[in-house]
């Protein structure tokens, strides 16, 4: 228990004091904010979408959790870059005990990530429809937090290096967002846009979020919620399975 | 766990890279209480063999008792036994000098209280309790060297593994590192085990060394017996008529492969 205590301080201490790292990664979510929300807005609305801000305000947030959680889980690249990973892998802890650790430390950063991004989106007009839900939407962002990190630990301990950096970024982080609905309403698409939408496991973070903020969902939110805990109960064991097996 | 006074026995250890043999059938003991020397040219099988010692890497062949745990099968009671300053560099620079010990003791499982002492007492003996809240990324490499020999002690180890701790650093560290370190075998009779570059440290610290070329131990014994074996005054010549004067070219590690691309990560 202290083992996975102190592994999750670590990533929290080394969040909190990375003031860039906080800012920087709030850009993005911004930019869509700004140029999607306002730029589409008008054309959304005449379309009959209703009010696009409030549509994509979950979109955002879940963007800006799947990058901070898989950059979380990928910074292991980084430990093991500088060496401290050696200093974890040769303490007399098991494995999944420092894994387990850091994906909790890197969810609950994306967490707050999320909460961040939350916020900004009041700023420019958005409004959930009920605050009692917000312990709940808290919830499902941890969730959707934990799934990613998973995701990006199970990546980081198979990669030795940032080589494969851009293969990550282009093919599977940008993917999984764009294909997620959180840019688009998931009816009617075309049938294999919504055949690509429903594996992509975002789209059951973004479609709870939607579902519990403003009250419109595309899947029931406990099917959505029962989806992500599943797949991060899945990539948490598969990422443990391949941390155990890293060798320095 | 056996009574035979020996803290490291090492029997037919082989290691294979793919078609590569990084090290090749070595067999070689360290009683308790000794400082042990491994001497070797760069690419010679050391780190290699330190790793699977520390149970970082399993061996292909062979069998190593640590204390007469075996650390393929008993990895927490080998780990729990020996303390290590890796070659790079292995701190987190975001935290604290303080910080990085409290990891490791929390790690380690060592008491709260007992954790608070031990830290206070390694920090002042490696004349870093006055820096104990700065940030180590603010340190030399001398400074990170002391912080991470102070944090390898912190659990009481009963082996204590140095791979080439003095690697760049000046003459007065290198000095003031062996003089805690022969401090500590005397007080506390840790034994060392060390792996190095510089001969003459390993003649003045050293009771007995092994000579590793090509993954194979080519000498071993006291100082003096080698120097005899070879009939050189100083153990520097001896190891040169041993290993030959070809200069060996190591791969670049990961580290060296890193710095290029880390900038344009961190943006």
């Amino acid at each position: 228990m202290s083992t996975i205590y102190i592994l999750w301080l670590r990533q929290l201490k080394r969040y909190l004091r990375s003031k860039s790292r906080i800012f920087g990664s709030l850009g993005q979510p911004v930019l869509f904010l700004l140029a999607l929300g306002f730029g589409l807005g008008p054309i959304f609305k005449k379309a009959g979408g209703g009010n696009y801000i409030d549509f994509l305000a979950p979109g955002i947030i879940a963007q800006g959790i799947l990058f901070t959680a898989i950059f979380s889980g990928i910074e292991l690249i980084w430990d093991r870059q500088f060496g401290f990973l050696k200093e974890t892998l040769v303490a007399p802890v098991s494995r999944f005990e420092i894994m387990l650790g850091r994906t909790l430390g890197g969810a609950t950063i994306a967490t707050i990530q999320g909460i961040i991004v939350f916020c900004l989106t009041l700023l420019v007009g958005f409004r959930p429809h009920s605050w009692v839900v917000i312990p709940l939407v808290i919830l499902t962002m941890f969730l959707i937090a934990l799934l990613f990190t998973a995701l990006g630990t199970a990546i980081a301990s198979v990669m030795t290096d940032f080589q494969g950096f851009q293969l990550i970024m282009n093919f599977l982080v940008m993917p999984l967002f764009f294909l997620s609905g959180s840019l688009f309403p998931l009816t009617n698409i075309p049938s294999f846009l919504g055949f690509i939408t429903r594996m992509d496991p975002l789209t059951y973070g973004v479609d709870a979020l939607r579902g519990l903020l403003i009250n419109t969902s595309h899947f029931p939110v406990s099917f959505s919620l029962s989806v992500i805990s599943v797949l991060a109960a899945l990539l948490l064991i598969i990422g443990s399975y391949l941390f155990s097996k890293i060798e320095i | 766990m056996t009574e035979n006074n020996l803290a490291i026995e090492v029997e037919h250890l082989i290691r294979k890279f793919g078609e590569n043999t990084a090290v090749n059938d070595i067999s070689f003991s360290v009683k308790n209480g000794e400082i042990f020397a491994f001497l070797g040219p760069n690419g010679a099988g050391k780190s290699t063999t330190i790793k699977m010692l520390t149970t970082l890497l399993q061996p292909t062949s062979g069998t190593v008792l640590i204390h007469g745990f075996d650390p393929v099968k008993d990895q927490d009671n080998v780990r729990r036994s020996f303390g290590i300053v890796f070659q790079d560099p292995s701190l987190d620079e975001e935290l604290t000098t303080y910080e990085n010990m409290e990891f490791h003791g929390v790690l380690y499982k060592v008491p709260k209280k007992l954790r608070e002492d031990r830290i206070k007492e390694l920090l002042e003996i490696v004349e870093l309790w006055d820096r104990k809240d700065h940030f180590v990324k603010t340190f030399s490499g001398g400074m990170k060297r002391r912080l991470e020999i102070a944090r390898g002690l912190l659990h009481h180890p009963k082996i204590f593994f140095l791979d080439e701790p003095t690697l760049g650093l000046d003459p007065q560290t290198r000095n003031q590192i062996w003089t805690y370190i022969q401090n500590l075998n005397k007080q506390e009779g840790i034994t060392v085990f060390f792996s190095t570059h510089y001969m003459e440290e390993a003649e003045r610290v050293a009771q007995r060394v092994a000579i590793i070329d090509h993954g194979s131990i080519i000498a071993q014994g006291t100082p003096e017996e080698l120097k005899t074996q070879t009939k050189k005054d100083n153990l520097e010549d001896a190891f040169l008529t041993l290993t030959g004067r070809k200069i060996r070219d190591e791969n670049a590690s990961s580290i060296d492969k890193l710095r290029g691309r880390m900038k344009m990560f961190r943006r």
